[in-house]
């Protein structure tokens, strides 16, 4: 707390809800000088242009709410709910106001009381069982990506896109469902514990992340990013009782079940006495690499958790690392990349996989104008905000459709998912292939 | 707002660019300077027309109008002080044409500065003027703020750019200044009375830029002095010595440190002062030209020079001044950030008197600026919420602002007056040079609608007050 906050500016706070948010946030919100920087690279200030969908005009509107001039479920909520959480803005700011930490306390602030008045509305009891009942179990994860193979091996997905049923219950829901990745046999799926030497010499032992939904619904990935670490030489362990990453609960303000989920996975890794920690996504990469600002202030943990963070490598710095990769294949036409947000603004990976994305043999890469802006993904961001996400992403693929790539390159599955219902609805899906980087460097190193 | 002025308001605009939501309206009750003011509603008009009848409203019911950019402004240009209606000018940002035959941009006022940059430079033009937000800011706001950056030394202020506008006056009508021309004396030069008027005397809805061929070549240099005298003295020898560089940045001791603390660049922490000189034009004259600065510089007992080799050397100089708003931000959440401006030769003196009232009120108080154009920004770094501190800084900004005219110079150099120096018009102008002001501003604006509360002192208002 500032030693000069005026006793008067506490005193017309109205509620311990808006006292909360003043402790949590008005340091940091102090920190802002307003000088706008970060509006030219915020998605939604440019696809809504107002102020209130800004950083400068949610930063504002946070310490409004502290000091009890706005209601923060009436005023507050909604420019929050509406922000990408890409955190661009962070990367733009002169002055290093921590926008992340403001935003995800404002979210447990507004979370704190949905929990209590808005308990039944059915979004909420929908978003609450999503991240309590599913995401922290991995088994059940997995049942539904099992389900997830036999819907798709059955055909019922072109039963249900002819007879329309889906869009009829949620337009979302359908367009999601359309670009839903084909699965291969859930047979492939990596076991818990397993152990995969290195090829050749070893140069490193690493520990995998498989998280949560990448290891559901896109398994193959995870396979071929467990194939490439072995081709570069890398010991893989898998470590068991590892867990959701946790970014989805802060997200949404569920601070203690994402500490909960933390700690699990701290503990998991660190008996895997790898050198690296390695991931595959960049959202879950971003929340694993901020465990020690999850974690600070709380005695036995915040050591570990720097220890963790420190140890913790995107997929594209290990390969990048221990390169080069032994390319099979010559690759045919033009790629081009759409950063992951987390990993370019909060990783601070930006160079990595444009660097091996240019070295495989035939490639021609063009780089995307606006690719370090958001995609509109945003987590579960566009299920719930499905109209504001869609503007966002056919002004994005106007600009990819002039790199005339035929292939699009993304680091996290809610990118990829995203890109390719930007591609559908081009109704591109015949020229236009989404692939993670995985998947291409894989093809190109002929691993299947 | 009452119900039947919206009713009329709804039938200019359609609700959807009319936001009346507490948290909207708070979104637009600041800029990047001191103060918030609650608007009664906040209209994103997109064509002049529209601006036009919206001011013939404001006028029949007395409403403040007030016009905003991006509110990149550190003088309180688009705060609704006195309530109203803010119009948010950033929507109006369609036009953006280069007219290469001309040597023309014609643009929409909330085109953002940069872009008029970009599109010039990609068919070998210039834009010069560039303030240090120009990658945010609106050319609207730029204008009407008549703000210019670092280049005004060699190719002159914003002002010297805009040949022609149309203009929604404060009564409301539309009209046309200036033109495609260069020359143009036909009556009144009212387009140069627009620029800089900070959106008191109309809305510039469209204006006409000058653009000139790209300069070739660049080389940039960076010299540091043990004496600050000594780099006042190489300021004015360069410049007596028949070459005009392109920008002369000035840093002095507090802002090095405070640069190298938060992002080392490998500035000498003892020096007193730094400064940075850029020349442009033909690749062959600025080889000769930055040889002959790093010569002077060290005649006037430069400790070290530093002149860049490549493009990547010139970023890492121009690093160091571009961390410097930054790193100073650290000290403290507020910053305060005054441009008065001397006569060139007045330099070392201002300096000098700056360091006495940094002792005297024993403030954070660091300089750096423009100083081949004599435009310093000294900047007060505190803490809005330290009542005690806030009353010296209102002391010391009054000081300030006498020194620089008492030495022969000016309020601001690129700021613009607005709320925060408004006390202090009378000090430079005289009662009389304010009172043709006054007379200006209610022939045009007799309802005194447009942006109201700026530029003039309210009655009795002799200084800056930041305190509640």
């Amino acid at each position: 707390m500032n030693p000069y906050t005026s006793q008067t500016e506490k005193a017309t706070q109205p509620n311990p809800r808006a006292s909360n948010l003043f402790e949590l946030t008005y340091d940091a919100t102090n920190q802002c000088v307003q000088c706008g920087y970060c509006l030219p690279v915020c998605p939604t200030y440019e696809s809504m242009g107002r102020e209130s969908a800004s950083p400068r005009g949610r930063i504002n509107l946070v310490k409004m709410a502290a000091e009890g001039k706005i209601d923060i479920d009436e005023h507050l909520a909604s420019p929050i709910d509406l922000c990408l959480g890409c955190r661009a803005c962070e990367v733009a700011c002169p002055v290093g106001v921590p926008y992340g930490h403001i935003l995800e306390s404002t979210k447990e602030v507004i979370a704190g009381n949905e929990q209590g008045r808005h308990a039944s509305a059915r979004s909420h009891v929908l978003k609450k069982a999503l991240l309590t009942k599913l995401f922290p179990k991995p088994g059940r994860l997995r049942i539904l990506g099992n389900l997830v193979w036999i819907y798709q091996k059955l055909g019922l997905g072109n039963l249900i896109r002819k007879t329309k049923v889906l869009e009829a219950i949620s337009l979302p829901a359908a367009q999601f469902e359309k670009v839903l990745p084909r699965l291969e046999s859930p047979v492939k799926r990596t076991r818990w514990g397993a152990v995969f030497p290195a090829k050749g010499k070893k140069k490193a032992r690493v520990a995998f992340f498989t998280g949560c939904i990448m290891d559901a619904l896109m398994y193959q990935t995870n396979r071929l990013t467990i194939e490439l670490l072995v081709l570069a030489g890398c010991e893989v362990v898998i470590p068991r009782k590892q867990n959701c990453c946790g970014a989805l609960h802060a997200h949404q303000g569920l601070i203690a079940e994402a500490k909960e989920l933390a700690k699990a996975n701290i503990e998991a890794f660190e008996q895997s006495q790898a050198d690296y920690y390695i991931n595959n996504a960049g959202g879950c990469g971003a929340s694993l690499r901020e465990y020690d600002h999850l974690l600070a202030g709380e005695d036995d943990w915040e050591e570990r958790a720097r220890a963790f963070v420190d140890k913790s490598r995107d997929i594209t710095e290990i390969l990048v690392e221990l390169g080069p990769l032994p390319f099979l294949n010559e690759w045919k036409g033009i790629i081009t990349y759409q950063d992951s947000c987390h990993l370019r603004n909060v990783q601070g990976v930006v160079n990595q996989p444009r660097q091996l994305l240019k070295s495989i043999p035939g490639a021609t890469y063009v780089e995307l104008e606006g690719s370090e802006s958001c995609c509109a993904s945003g987590g579960i961001y566009n299920l719930l905000h499905f109209h504001e996400s869609m503007k966002i992403l056919d002004a994005k693929m106007e600009k990819v459709e002039k790199t005339k790539a035929t292939t699009i390159v993304t680091t996290n599955p809610g990118c990829l998912l995203q890109m390719k219902l930007g591609v559908e609805r081009q109704g591109r899906e015949r020229e236009v292939r989404v692939l993670h980087i995985v998947e291409v460097l894989a093809e190109a190193c002929g691993v299947k | 707002m009452k119900k039947h002025v919206l009713e009329q308001i709804l039938a200019i605009v359609p609700k959807e660019r009319v936001l009346l939501d507490l948290a909207e309206r708070y979104s637009y009750s600041f800029d990047a300077s001191f103060g918030q003011y609650l608007p009664d509603v906040v209209i994103q008009p997109e064509t002049a027309q529209e601006i036009s009848q919206l001011v013939k409203l404001a006028n029949q019911y007395l409403i403040p109008v007030y016009p905003r950019g991006a509110a990149t402004s550190l003088s309180g240009g688009p705060l609704p002080v006195e309530g109203g209606m803010v119009l948010d000018m950033s929507r109006m940002n369609k036009k953006l044409i280069i007219d290469r035959e001309n040597l023309l941009a014609i643009v929409s006022p909330g085109v953002i500065t940069a872009d008029v940059h970009k599109r010039a430079e990609e068919v070998g033009l210039f834009y010069p003027p560039d303030p240090s937000s120009s990658h945010v800011s609106t050319i609207g706001g730029n204008l009407l703020e008549n703000s210019s950056g670092p280049k005004g030394l060699k190719y002159g202020t914003t002002k010297e750019y805009v040949i022609g506008l149309e203009v929604v006056t404060p009564t409301g009508e539309i009209i046309r200044t200036g033109g495609k021309t260069v020359k143009n004396v036909t009556g009144y030069d009212l387009t140069r009375l627009i620029v800089g008027s900070e959106g008191t005397l109309g809305i510039v809805t469209e204006a006409i830029l000058r653009l000139i061929p790209k300069p070739l070549a660049r080389k940039t240099l960076l010299a540091t002095f043990h004496r600050l005298e000594d780099s006042g003295h190489a300021i004015t020898k360069i410049l007596s010595s028949g070459i005009l560089p392109a920008a002369m940045e000035l840093m002095d001791n507090a802002c090095i440190r405070s640069v190298e603390q938060y992002s080392p660049c490998g500035l000498p922490v003892d020096a007193e002062a730094l400064i940075i000189i850029e020349v442009d034009g033909h690749p062959m004259a600025v080889e000769e030209e930055i040889r002959i600065c790093e010569q002077l510089c060290y005649e006037q007992g430069a400790a070290h020079v530093r002149v860049a080799q490549n493009e990547s050397e010139r970023t890492d100089i121009w690093k160091a001044r571009k961390m410097v708003s930054p790193a100073i931000t650290q000290m403290g959440p507020t910053k305060i950030s005054e441009d008065a401006t001397v006569p060139r030769s007045q330099i070392p003196e201002m300096m000098r008197r700056l360091a006495q009232i940094r002792d005297k009120y024993q403030l954070n108080l660091v300089v750096f600026g423009h100083a081949g154009d004599g435009n310093l920004h000294p900047n007060i770094i505190t803490d809005k919420r330290n009542k005690e501190e806030m009353k010296r800084v209102e002391e010391a900004v009054g000081e300030i602002f006498e020194a620089a005219v008492s030495l022969g110079g000016t309020l601001s150099g690129e700021h613009g007056i607005g709320t925060m120096k408004a006390p202090y018009m009378e000090m430079e102008l005289g009662e009389a040079g304010l009172m043709m002001m006054k007379k200006l501003k209610q022939a045009w604006d007799p309802n005194h609608i447009m942006n109201p509360g700026k530029i003039f002192p309210k009655p009795g208002q002799t200084r800056v007050v930041l305190t509640e």
